[in-house]
C-alpha cells in the first residue's frame, strides 16, 4: 500500500500532532513513513498543513504535488487543496466555517463534525482525534489498536492520563463521518 | 672574577623566565608588549602551571605571541579570543585558559565577544593592552583612541562629531555581574611593572575560584604607531592616556571599587 | 536493530551529535535549525553524557567557541542556517587552515540576503568551494532523509578527525523539518582521554609546547602548508567519494540531484518509468569529494543528464566538468525557496532533455 495524505487547517487545531499520530501509527505497523510539515512564521495563527505518506516501500518525495486523500480543516485548505487529490481519492472535511462546498465530483467526499461534538463535549482538545477517527473509519489499512499505540508513542508521558479521551474520541468520530452528495 | 666564577648560580640576578621562549621578541624596541609577555610567563611559572594553561592569542601586533610563550596556544581569528577561550574552558573547566588581546580586537571588531564572556562569567582571564591604536595595520584609528589624536584614519586628531568618542570598554564591563576581577595597570616603570604583575597573578589565580571573569588592562605605548621615541611616548602617555583611563583596580572579588 | 524513533531530521542531529560522543555543540538559533538546540537543551546532554551545550551570542562567537574546543581535540560541533553559515565563513576557514577536526550542519534556506525561511539548495558553491577566504575546501556531506542526518553527524565526526578537516552537513529545510523513521545508531562513549598529537592539553614537561595556528607569514612556509593541505583533498578524492544510483543500470538518461531534491527526483523518475522512459537517478552524497569518475563511466552509455537542484544551477557546473563535453548537461530547478514537484520534474526532463 501507498497512501499520501495532506492535512490542512489552521494553527493551533492540531493538523501537525494529528499527522504525527498518524505517522507514529504507520511505524506501529511496520510501514514506511514522512510527514512534511509547512514551517515558519506562517503557523502563527495562520494556516498549517502536513504531508503525511504510509508506504509499504521506501518512500521517494516527502513533498507532493497531489494526494490520494485530503483531511481538510477550514475554508483557506479547502480552497487550496481541493483540486489536489487524485481523481477517485478521499477528501474529508468538517464543515464548522464552511460556506462554500467541495465542488468536485469525481471524488469520495466525506463530512465529520468534530468542531460542533468537540464543543457539545466541551474539550477542545480532542477535536482532531474526532477527525483522524472519522479518517480511519473511512481508510481501514490502519488498526485501532497501533493507532492507540501510536499516541502512546508520540504523546509526552506527562499527558498519558488523556489518552482514554483520546481513544474515545476516535470512536465518536467513527460513528459521526457520514457522505457529502453535491 | 673570571666569567665561569661570574655566572655561577648564587650570582644570578636576573635570568630569561622559564616559560618564555628563546625567540627574539618581534615588537618594536620599547613597546610594552615585551614587559607584558613576561609577567604573563612569569605568573605561569610562578604559580607552577605551564602543563595546565592553555592561551589564546588574538589578531594585532601579539599574534605571534605563540612564539614567545612557551605554552600550548591556539591562535583566533579577530576580536573572537574570548569566545575561543570560551570554547576551550567550557570543555577544559580545570585548566587556566587565558586570553591576549589588543584594543582593536577587543573592544571594535570583538566587543560582542567580550561583552558576552564577561557577562556570562566565563572563568577565564583577559590581558588587554590598550595603546589606543592598531598597531599591527600601521596606525590606524582605535575605539580606544583618544579625542584629539592623531592616527593615520584621523590625521588631524580624533573629533566626536566625525569619529564618536573613545570607549572605556573595561569600565564598562565590570559593570557586568559576571566579572570578579577588573584592574587598569601600566607597565612603563619598574614600580608600574610590579603592581601590574600583580594584578596578573590574582587574574590567573582567580580561575581556582570559579567565581568570573578576571580581566587586566595595561595602558600601553605604541610607540611606532604614535610615531615617537621610546621614552617620549611614554611620557604622553602619562600625560594624555592616563588622566582619560586612569590605574588602579576597578572590581575587586565582584565588587566595584569605590573611588 | 538499534533503536527506531519517529523524528524531524533536525531533531536526528542532536540526538546523533550525544550518541556519537561529541564532547560541545555551540550555536545561535536561526530558522530553519533551531529545533537542533532546542531538542538538545531539552535532553540536558551535560547529564546524559558530560557534553556541553552553549547557546552563544552569535554565530561568529559560535564558530569561534568551536575552534577554541576543537584545538584541544574535543569533538565539537555547531549548526546553523544560511545566512548564519555567511558568518561563520571565517572561523571556517581558520578551522581548515589550522587543520581543525570540527562537524558543521547547514539546514539551508532560501537566499541571497535574508531571502526566505523555505527550503533551497542555493549554498552549493558555498560549501563545496571553500566559502571563506584562502584555497581550502570542507568535505561535504548531503543527507536526503532522516536517517541519514543521524548517521552522517557520526560518519562526519570520523572523518573530520581521519582527515583534520572540517566537515559540513549538507542539508536543508525539508530534510530538517520532516519527520521519518530512524534507527538510532548506540551511543559511542565520549573520548576519556586526548591522544591526538596536535591538540592542546597543556605543555607538560616531556613534550614540547603545541600550537594550533593557522599563520606563516613566509609566504614559502604557507605555500608548502597549501600544499599538504591539498594532499588531503586528493586523498580525500581517492578514497571518499560516495553516491547512490537508482535504476541506473539501463538507463539512457540520468538526472543528477543530491539531498531533498534527490528525493523528489525519486518520484519523477518513477513516474518517467510508467511512462516508458529510462532514466535513473544519481545521487552524489560526497558533494566534496564529488563523484566526477562514476559520471565520467556514464559518457558512453547515455544520452544526456538533466541535473536537478533546488537553485538556478550550482552543482551542474561541477558534472560538467566530470563529462568534459561528452554528454549535454543541462539544469532545473525551482528556486529562493520554491521546491519543485515531481511532475515538474518529470515535465522538465521530457522539455529539455528529450526534447
Ligand atoms: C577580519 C579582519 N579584519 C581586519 C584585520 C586586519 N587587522 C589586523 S590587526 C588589526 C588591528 C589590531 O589592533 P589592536 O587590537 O589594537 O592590536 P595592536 O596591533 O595595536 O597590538 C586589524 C584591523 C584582520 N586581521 N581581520
Ligand atoms: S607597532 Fe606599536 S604595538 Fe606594535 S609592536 Fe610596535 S610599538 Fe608595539
Amino acid at each position: 500500500m501507498n497512501e499520501e495524505i495532506i492535512i490542512a487547517g489552521f494553527g493551533g487545531q492540531g493538523v501537525l500532532s494529528m499527522g504525527k499520530i498518524l505517522a507514529y501509527s504507520g511505524i506501529m505497523q511496520n510501514l514506511e513513513v514522512s510527514w512534511m510539515p509547512s514551517y515558519g512564521p506562517e503557523m502563527r495563527g495562520g494556516t498549517a498543513n502536513v504531508t503525511v505518506i504510509l508506504s509499504d516501500d521506501r518512500i521517494s518525495s516527502p513533498i507532493l504535488n497531489t494526494f490520494d486523500s485530503g483531511i481538510i480543516l477550514n475554508q483557506q485548505s479547502l480552497d487550496k487543496f481541493e483540486c489536489k487529490i487524485k481523481p477517485g481519492g478521499l477528501l474529508l472535511y468538517d464543515t464548522n466555517g464552511i460556506t462554500r462546498h467541495p465542488s468536485r465530483t469525481d471524488l469520495q467526499i466525506f463530512q465529520i463534525e468534530a468542531a460542533s461534538e468537540a464543543a457539545r463535549i466541551d474539550n477542545q482538545k480532542v477535536f482532531n482525534m474526532i477527525v483522524l477517527g472519522a479518517y480511519l473509519k473511512l481508510k481501514d489499512f490502519l488498526e485501532l489498536k497501533y493507532v492507540v499505540q501510536g499516541l502512546e508513542k508520540s504523546l509526552p508521558k506527562r499527558y498519558h492520563h488523556l489518552i482514554d479521551s483520546n481513544a474515545e474520541a476516535l470512536k465518536t468520530g467513527m460513528e459521526l463521518v457520514k457522505p457529502y452528495k453535491n | 672574577m673570571d666569567l665561569k666564577e661570574i655566572i655561577k648560580p648564587e650570582n644570578l640576578v636576573y635570568k630569561r623566565t622559564e616559560c618564555l621562549t628563546d625567540k627574539t621578541l618581534s615588537y618594536c624596541p620599547g613597546c610594552g608588549h615585551g614587559t607584558v609577555h613576561r609577567l604573563v610567563m612569569e605568573t605561569v611559572d610562578e604559580l607552577g602551571i605551564q602543563s595546565d594553561v592553555i592561551g589564546v592569542a588574538s589578531v594585532g601586533c601579539s599574534v605571534l605571541a605563540y612564539d614567545f610563550m612557551d605554552i600550548d596556544m591556539t591562535q583566533s581569528p579577530h576580536g573572537r579570543a574570548t569566545a575561543v577561550a570560551t570554547g576551550i574552558k567550557r570543555c577544559w573547566p580545570d585548566k587556566f585558559v587565558f586570553t591576549y588581546q589588543g584594543d582593536g580586537d577587543l573592544a571594535a571588531i570583538g566587543t560582542g565577544e567580550t561583552i558576552h564572556a564577561c557577562n556570562r562569567g566565563e572563568n577565564i582571564t583577559i590581558i588587554f593592552i590598550n595603546n589606543g591604536i592598531y598597531g599591527m595595520t600601521g596606525g590606524q584609528m582605535a575605539p580606544t583612541t583618544l579625542l584629539g589624536m592623531k592616527s593615520s584614519t584621523t590625521p588631524y586628531g580624533r573629533e566626536v562629531e566625525l569619529m564618536g568618542n573613545p570607549i572605556k570598554i573595561t569600565e564598562l564591563v565590570a559593570q557586568l555581574a559576571g566579572t570578579y576581577f577588573v584592574s587598569r595597570q601600566s607597565v612603563h616603570t619598574p614600580g608600574n611593572v610590579r603592581k601590574a604583575k600583580k594584578a596578573i597573578k590574582t587574574a590567573f589565580e582567580n580561575q581556582k575560584l570559579k567565581k568570573g571573569l578576571s580581566l587586566v588592562e595595561i595602558v600601553s605605548n605604541c610607540n611606532s604607531g604614535w610615531k615617537m621615541t621610546p621614552v617620549e611616548s611614554n611620557k604622553w602617555m602619562e600625560e594624555n592616556m592616563f588622566p582619560f583611563y586612569p590605574l588602579g583596580d576597578i572590581k575587586v572579588e565582584g565588587q566595584l571599587v569605590q573611588k | 536493530m538499534g533503536e527506531l524513533k519517529l523524528m524531524k531530521g533536525n531533531e536526528a542531529i542532536a540526538e546523533a551529535a550525544i550518541r556519537a560522543g561529541a564532547d560541545a555543540y555551540f550555536g545561535y538559533p536561526i530558522t530553519p535549525q533551531s529545533e537542533v538546540m532546542e531538542y538538545l537543551a531539552a535532553q540536558q546532554p551535560h547529564k546524559r553524557t558530560g557534553m556541553v551545550l552553549l547557546q552563544a551570542e552569535s554565530e561568529i562567537a559560535a564558530i569561534n567557541m568551536v575552534y577554541g574546543a576543537a584545538s584541544t581535540g574535543k569533538k565539537t560541533m555547531t549548526s546553523s542556517s544560511s545566512p548564519g553559515i555567511s558568518l561563520k565563513m571565517e572561523g571556517i576557514s581558520y578551522l581548515a587552515g589550522a587543520e581543525l577536526p570540527a562537524l558543521i550542519v547547514n539546514v539551508v534556506r532560501g537566499g541571497p540576503g535574508l531571502g526566505t525561511i523555505q527550503p533551497s539548495q542555493s549554498d552549493y558553491f558555498q560549501a563545496t568551494k571553500g566559502g571563506g577566504h584562502g584555497d581550502y575546501r570542507l568535505l561535504v556531506l548531503a543527507p536526503a532523509s532522516v536517517q541519514e542526518m543521524s548517521d552522517f553527524v557520526k560518519l562526519g565526526f570520523e572523518l573530520a578527525f581521519k582527515y583534520r578537516n572540517p566537515v559540513m552537513i549538507l542539508s536543508d529545510g525539508i530534510i530538517g523539518q520532516m519527520m521519518e523513521k530512524v534507527e538510532l545508531f548506540d551511543p559511542i562513549p565520549r573520548k576519556t582521554e586526548i591522544n591526538e598529537p596536535w591538540a592542546l592539553t597543556g605543555k607538560s614537561s616531556d613534550r614540547k609546547k603545541r600550537v594550533v595556528t593557522s599563520l606563516d607569514l613566509d609566504p614559502y612556509g604557507n605555500e608548502k602548508h597549501n600544499h599538504e593541505l591539498q594532499r588531503k583533498y586528493k586523498e580525500m578524492e581517492e578514497n571518499e567519494v560516495r553516491f547512490e544510483e537508482i535504476d541506473c543500470s539501463d538507463a539512457e538518461y540520468l538526472m543528477v540531484a543530491y539531498g531533498s531534491s534527490a528525493r523528489i527526483c525519486q518520484k519523477a523518475i518513477k513516474l518517467a518509468r510508467l511512462k516508458g522512459i529510462k532514466v535513473g537517478l544519481l545521487r552524489p552524497i560526497t558533494l566534496f569529494p564529488f563523484p566526477t569518475k562514476q559520471l565520467y563511466s556514464y559518457t558512453n552509455r547515455i544520452k544526456g543528464i538533466l541535473s536537478v537542484e533546488l537553485n538556478t544551477g550550482q552543482m551542474i557546473e561541477d558534472i560538467r566538468l566530470a563529462v568534459n563535453g561528452k554528454l549535454p548537461v543541462e539544469h532545473f530547478g525551482r528556486c529562493g525557496g520554491v521546491v519543485h514537484s515531481p511532475e515538474e520534474v518529470l515535465a522538465a526532463f521530457e522539455k529539455i532533455i528529450m526534447k
